[in-house]
């Protein structure tokens, strides 16, 4: 590997490193969800330029200094890949608790005050013997 | 006479206000009635999860001392919760199996709902855990200015442990250590007494396992004052079959880090 791939190489992390960012950072909420709608389009629209045109990707490859186009997708797929992964955990957190909070407050709903039961009585009111 | 009365909290309100017309009393060193008992302010939480053998057990064995006992039936699905409501503890039920985290963050939210609780004592509901060490749990929060006391099995010989438990708790401990920069020497003990200050301000959000090592990185985010105090678990084979395998430390790892 000679000094020039390494600092092209150095570039093409970094630039990765901001797409990876601009896909899981935008985080929730309505500029988020229309951020990351759009970085799918626009990938999208990568993607079908990729296809109908394979020398397009070669030759930002070679420019960027990696072997071949198909190697240049690979690299894009898989932080897209991971950036979905880290969105989708990240909902998963959400909703688990949220799920939680439903319980307790059911849990709690139906449980009714510490106060108002005896603790020798049975909840509805029957002495325990 | 004061001392041959027994003590509830209506009897201590009526007590209270005939020394107070009296202006004093007769004989102070034996008028401990006067004094409430923190025990009858303290709340001891159990999470319960198919425990129906040995749970009915527990509780009378708890009532002896404790009068407000809170189970929270995590989902059983067994007769768990039944034995315990009948043995005379309140029980609040999950409709869901949601984890011993969760099912301890329920009961003190219930027991704070209780205007004159002051002490808070998590309790195991398979045995594991002595009376008597949550009694002195209680006893060192009254006397003292501490938000929280945790229960340690390496502070005296009691507790027998295997090797390879014992290799996963040191390790924990230093981790802890590393993570929350507060030095225990148990990481993982379920017996615990919390103050209302304490019950009030932690949050779990860890449902399950991992719950242990967020109550100390509360610990630590609210500066509360903690000590350690020597208690025994007792391991008979029915609690060693539903115990946690050291397999799980794994999970609870996964757990700290990403959720």
């Amino acid at each position: 590997m000679d000094a020039n791939q390494i600092v092209i190489k150095s570039i093409l992390i970094t630039v990765f490193a901001v797409l990876a960012l601009v896909v899981i950072v935008p985080g929730r909420g309505a500029r988020g969800l229309a951020i990351r709608r759009l970085a799918g389009v626009v990938f999208l629209g990568v993607g079908v330029l990729a296809i109908a045109f394979p020398h397009l990707t070669n030759g930002l490859a070679v420019f960027l200094g990696i072997g071949r186009g198909t190697d240049l997708l690979l690299y894009g797929l898989i932080i897209i890949f991971l950036g979905y992964v880290v969105a989708a955990a990240a909902h998963t957190r959400r909703t688990d608790r949220q799920i939680t909070d439903l319980t307790r407050a059911l849990a709690l709903a139906q449980a009714g005050s510490p106060t108002e039961l005896s603790a020798t009585d049975h909840p509805d009111g029957r002495p325990i013997n | 006479m004061y001392n041959s009365l027994v003590v509830d909290g209506t009897s201590e309100t009526i007590l209270r206000s005939f020394a107070r017309g009296l202006g004093s009393c007769c004989c102070p060193e034996r008028c401990d009635v006067l004094v409430p008992n923190p025990l009858e302010r303290t709340w001891l939480v159990i999470p319960l999860f198919n425990e129906a053998t040995v749970i009915s057990d527990v509780i009378a064995d708890a009532r002896r001392v404790f009068s407000h006992i809170v189970c929270v039936d995590d989902g059983s699905d067994d007769d768990s919760a039944r034995l315990a409501e009948n043995a005379g503890a309140h029980v609040v039920r999950h409709p869901i199996n949601l984890g011993q985290g969760a099912s301890l963050q329920t009961g003190l939210r219930y027991a704070l709902q209780d205007p004159r609780a002051q002490f808070f004592v998590t309790f195991d509901s398979d045995g594991q855990h002595l009376v008597s060490d949550a009694v002195a749990m209680v006893e060192v929060l009254n006397d003292s200015d501490n938000d929280i006391v945790v229960g340690s099995r390496f502070l005296d010989s009691r507790t027998k442990l295997g090797f390879v438990k014992v290799v996963v708790l040191k390790c924990a401990r230093v981790f802890e250590r590393m993570v929350t920069g507060i030095r225990l020497t148990d990481a993982h003990n379920g017996l615990r007494a919390l103050s209302r200050h304490a019950a009030e301000s932690i949050r779990i959000t860890q449902n399950r396992m991992a719950h242990a090592s967020e109550i100390v990185s509360e610990i630590r985010r609210l500066k509360l004052k903690y000590v350690e105090q020597p208690v025994e678990i007792v391991y008979s084979d029915y609690s060693r079959s539903k115990g946690q395998s050291v397999w799980n430390s794994v999970n609870i790892l996964n757990d700290l880090l990403f959720k």
